[in-house]
Protein backbone atom coordinates (compact mmCIF):
# COMPACT_ATOMS: atom_id res chain seq x y z
CA UNK A 1 0.00 0.00 0.00
CA UNK A 2 1.06 4.02 -0.72
CA UNK A 3 0.33 5.96 1.94
CA UNK A 4 0.39 9.94 1.91
CA UNK A 5 0.84 12.39 4.56
CA UNK A 6 -0.12 15.88 4.01
CA UNK A 7 0.63 17.70 7.31
CA UNK A 8 3.12 19.49 9.06
CA UNK A 9 4.62 16.61 11.56
CA UNK A 10 5.30 19.87 14.22
CA UNK A 11 1.81 20.44 13.98
CA UNK A 12 -0.21 17.10 13.75
CA UNK A 13 0.19 13.86 14.78
CA UNK A 14 -0.24 12.52 10.93
CA UNK A 15 2.71 11.30 10.43
CA UNK A 16 2.98 9.13 13.48
CA UNK A 17 -0.10 7.93 12.74
CA UNK A 18 0.79 6.78 9.83
CA UNK A 19 3.88 4.83 10.71
CA UNK A 20 2.07 3.22 13.40
CA UNK A 21 -0.50 1.56 11.12
CA UNK A 22 1.58 1.00 8.23
CA UNK A 23 3.06 -2.89 6.97
CA UNK A 24 6.51 -3.34 6.48
CA UNK A 25 6.04 -3.67 2.90
CA UNK A 26 4.84 -0.02 2.50
CA UNK A 27 5.69 3.23 0.76
CA UNK A 28 5.24 6.67 2.48
CA UNK A 29 5.25 9.57 0.52
CA UNK A 30 5.31 12.95 1.94
CA UNK A 31 3.26 16.23 -0.03
CA UNK A 32 2.46 19.45 0.56
CA UNK A 33 3.21 20.18 4.41
CA UNK A 34 4.12 16.46 5.41
CA UNK A 35 7.17 17.21 3.34
CA UNK A 36 8.83 18.99 6.32
CA UNK A 37 9.20 15.63 8.13
CA UNK A 38 11.57 14.79 5.18
CA UNK A 39 14.85 17.06 6.58
CA UNK A 40 17.83 16.30 8.96
CA UNK A 41 18.54 18.14 11.88
CA UNK A 42 15.20 19.11 13.54
CA UNK A 43 13.45 17.78 16.27
CA UNK A 44 12.04 14.64 14.47
CA UNK A 45 14.91 13.32 12.47
CA UNK A 46 15.20 10.79 14.97
CA UNK A 47 12.15 9.24 14.09
CA UNK A 48 11.83 9.65 10.42
CA UNK A 49 15.11 7.74 10.30
CA UNK A 50 13.85 4.93 11.78
CA UNK A 51 10.68 4.77 9.54
CA UNK A 52 13.50 5.03 6.82
CA UNK A 53 14.71 1.70 7.79
CA UNK A 54 11.17 0.00 8.56
CA UNK A 55 9.42 1.79 5.19
CA UNK A 56 10.05 2.97 1.87
CA UNK A 57 10.17 6.28 2.06
CA UNK A 58 9.34 9.26 -1.00
CA UNK A 59 8.99 13.25 -0.70
CA UNK A 60 7.59 15.18 -3.64
CA UNK A 61 9.94 17.54 -4.45
CA UNK A 62 7.86 20.52 -6.14
CA UNK A 63 6.17 20.60 -2.58
CA UNK A 64 9.96 20.57 -0.91
CA UNK A 65 10.88 23.58 -3.58
CA UNK A 66 7.64 25.72 -2.74
CA UNK A 67 8.24 26.06 0.55
CA UNK A 68 12.57 26.81 0.24
CA UNK A 69 13.68 23.57 1.45
CA UNK A 70 16.74 22.68 0.91
CA UNK A 71 17.03 18.84 -1.56
CA UNK A 72 20.44 18.56 0.07
CA UNK A 73 19.02 18.37 3.61
CA UNK A 74 16.66 15.56 2.72
CA UNK A 75 17.54 12.42 4.85
CA UNK A 76 19.41 9.68 3.38
CA UNK A 77 17.01 7.22 2.21
CA UNK A 78 14.31 9.40 1.11
CA UNK A 79 13.66 9.44 -2.21
CA UNK A 80 12.72 12.88 -4.36
CA UNK A 81 10.00 12.14 -6.75
CA UNK A 82 8.42 14.78 -9.10
CA UNK A 83 4.68 14.52 -10.29
CA UNK A 84 5.46 11.87 -12.52
CA UNK A 85 7.51 9.62 -10.00
CA UNK A 86 4.32 10.52 -8.15
CA UNK A 87 1.65 8.96 -10.40
CA UNK A 88 4.17 5.75 -10.90
CA UNK A 89 4.04 4.91 -7.17
CA UNK A 90 0.38 5.40 -7.52
CA UNK A 91 0.23 2.60 -10.45
CA UNK A 92 2.67 0.44 -8.63
CA UNK A 93 0.27 -0.14 -5.71
CA UNK A 94 -2.71 -1.41 -4.95
CA UNK A 95 -4.13 0.99 -2.88
CA UNK A 96 -3.27 4.63 -1.30
CA UNK A 97 -4.39 5.63 2.06
CA UNK A 98 -4.33 9.42 2.44
CA UNK A 99 -3.34 9.88 5.53
CA UNK A 100 -4.98 13.39 6.18
CA UNK B 1 -20.67 67.69 10.26
CA UNK B 2 -17.88 65.52 9.60
CA UNK B 3 -18.55 62.15 8.90
CA UNK B 4 -16.53 59.59 11.69
CA UNK B 5 -13.60 58.72 9.48
CA UNK B 6 -12.97 62.44 8.71
CA UNK B 7 -12.40 62.98 12.04
CA UNK B 8 -9.17 64.80 13.20
CA UNK B 9 -8.89 63.73 15.98
CA UNK B 10 -6.61 60.85 15.70
CA UNK B 11 -7.62 57.60 18.41
CA UNK B 12 -4.44 56.42 20.78
CA UNK B 13 -1.94 54.42 19.23
CA UNK B 14 -2.21 50.98 20.28
CA UNK B 15 -0.16 47.78 20.14
CA UNK B 16 -1.22 44.81 17.57
CA UNK B 17 0.59 41.62 17.56
CA UNK B 18 -0.19 39.41 14.53
CA UNK B 19 0.74 35.76 15.64
CA UNK B 20 1.74 33.64 13.16
CA UNK B 21 1.89 29.63 13.43
CA UNK B 22 1.00 27.71 10.20
CA UNK B 23 3.13 26.52 7.18
CA UNK B 24 2.75 28.71 4.46
CA UNK B 25 0.97 26.65 1.59
CA UNK B 26 -0.92 23.85 2.71
CA UNK B 27 -3.58 26.53 4.37
CA UNK B 28 -4.69 29.98 3.77
CA UNK B 29 -3.75 31.47 7.46
CA UNK B 30 -0.67 33.04 6.19
CA UNK B 31 -1.22 34.58 3.31
CA UNK B 32 -4.58 36.25 4.73
CA UNK B 33 -2.32 37.27 7.69
CA UNK B 34 0.06 39.06 5.48
CA UNK B 35 -3.18 40.55 3.54
CA UNK B 36 -4.59 41.96 6.86
CA UNK B 37 -1.31 43.31 8.30
CA UNK B 38 -1.09 45.21 4.72
CA UNK B 39 -4.38 46.81 5.45
CA UNK B 40 -4.33 47.47 8.60
CA UNK B 41 -0.98 49.14 8.12
CA UNK B 42 -3.14 52.42 6.86
CA UNK B 43 -4.40 53.06 10.47
CA UNK B 44 -0.68 53.70 11.42
CA UNK B 45 -0.82 51.48 14.81
CA UNK B 46 2.27 49.67 16.95
CA UNK B 47 2.42 46.78 14.87
CA UNK B 48 4.22 44.00 15.50
CA UNK B 49 4.35 40.38 14.15
CA UNK B 50 5.52 37.15 15.62
CA UNK B 51 6.67 33.57 13.39
CA UNK B 52 6.45 30.80 16.11
CA UNK B 53 5.83 26.76 15.40
CA UNK B 54 5.43 26.37 11.55
CA UNK B 55 4.80 29.90 11.47
CA UNK B 56 8.49 30.28 11.14
CA UNK B 57 8.34 28.37 8.05
CA UNK B 58 6.95 31.24 6.17
CA UNK B 59 9.90 33.13 6.23
CA UNK B 60 12.04 30.38 5.06
CA UNK B 61 14.38 31.53 2.14
CA UNK B 62 14.63 30.56 -1.44
CA UNK B 63 10.82 29.48 -1.51
CA UNK B 64 9.78 28.46 -5.24
CA UNK B 65 6.27 27.61 -6.26
CA UNK B 66 6.29 27.90 -10.18
CA UNK B 67 5.96 23.90 -10.08
CA UNK B 68 2.80 23.87 -7.63
CA UNK B 69 0.56 26.34 -9.13
CA UNK B 70 0.51 29.27 -6.62
CA UNK B 71 1.64 32.80 -5.84
CA UNK B 72 5.07 32.57 -3.63
CA UNK B 73 3.90 35.42 -1.26
CA UNK B 74 7.52 35.29 0.85
CA UNK B 75 9.12 38.19 -0.86
CA UNK B 76 6.06 40.39 0.48
CA UNK B 77 7.49 40.48 3.83
CA UNK B 78 11.15 41.95 2.60
CA UNK B 79 8.00 45.08 2.06
CA UNK B 80 6.68 45.42 5.18
CA UNK B 81 9.32 47.89 5.94
CA UNK B 82 7.81 50.45 3.31
CA UNK B 83 4.68 49.81 5.41
CA UNK B 84 6.60 51.07 8.53
CA UNK B 85 6.17 47.46 9.91
CA UNK B 86 9.34 46.71 11.26
CA UNK B 87 8.82 44.97 14.44
CA UNK B 88 8.98 41.25 13.11
CA UNK B 89 10.14 38.47 16.12
CA UNK B 90 11.06 34.99 15.18
CA UNK B 91 10.84 32.64 18.01
CA UNK B 92 14.20 30.73 18.73
CA UNK B 93 12.85 27.58 20.13
CA UNK B 94 10.62 27.01 16.99
CA UNK B 95 13.25 27.41 14.55
CA UNK B 96 15.70 25.22 16.32
CA UNK B 97 13.34 22.40 16.58
CA UNK B 98 13.31 23.16 12.74
CA UNK B 99 16.92 22.90 12.21
CA UNK B 100 16.61 26.93 10.92
CA UNK B 101 18.40 29.77 12.09
CA UNK B 102 17.89 32.94 11.33
CA UNK B 103 20.25 33.02 8.41
CA UNK B 104 17.58 31.04 6.53
CA UNK B 105 14.98 33.67 6.61
CA UNK B 106 13.99 36.06 3.56
CA UNK B 107 14.39 39.09 6.29
CA UNK B 108 16.34 40.60 8.87
CA UNK B 109 14.22 39.93 12.30
CA UNK B 110 15.00 39.88 16.10
CA UNK B 111 14.64 36.23 17.59
CA UNK B 112 13.61 36.16 20.93
CA UNK B 113 13.21 32.88 23.35
CA UNK B 114 9.79 31.23 24.53
CA UNK B 115 9.85 33.63 27.74
CA UNK B 116 10.29 37.14 25.89
CA UNK B 117 8.04 36.09 23.97
CA UNK B 118 5.54 36.04 26.30
CA UNK B 119 6.07 38.82 27.71
CA UNK B 120 6.12 40.97 24.59
CA UNK B 121 2.69 39.07 23.87
CA UNK B 122 1.61 40.38 27.46
CA UNK B 123 2.54 43.80 26.33
CA UNK B 124 0.07 44.07 23.33
CA UNK B 125 -3.73 45.98 23.43
CA UNK B 126 -4.44 43.44 20.44
CA UNK B 127 -3.57 40.07 19.45
CA UNK B 128 -4.80 38.62 16.45
CA UNK B 129 -4.07 35.03 15.70
CA UNK B 130 -3.69 33.35 12.45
Amino acid sequence: MLHTVNKSPFERRTLDSCLRHAQPDSAVLLIEDGVYGAFDGTAITGKVKDAIGNFKMYVLGPDVRARGMDESHVLDGITVVDYEGFVDLVAEHDKVQAWL
Amino acid sequence: MAEPWEDEEQGPVRKFMYVNRRAPYGTIYALESLEVVLIAAAFEQDVSLVFLDDGVFQLKKGQDTAAIGVKNFSPTYRALEGYDVEKLYVEQESLEARGLTADDLVVPVQVVNQKELGDLMAEQDVLLSF
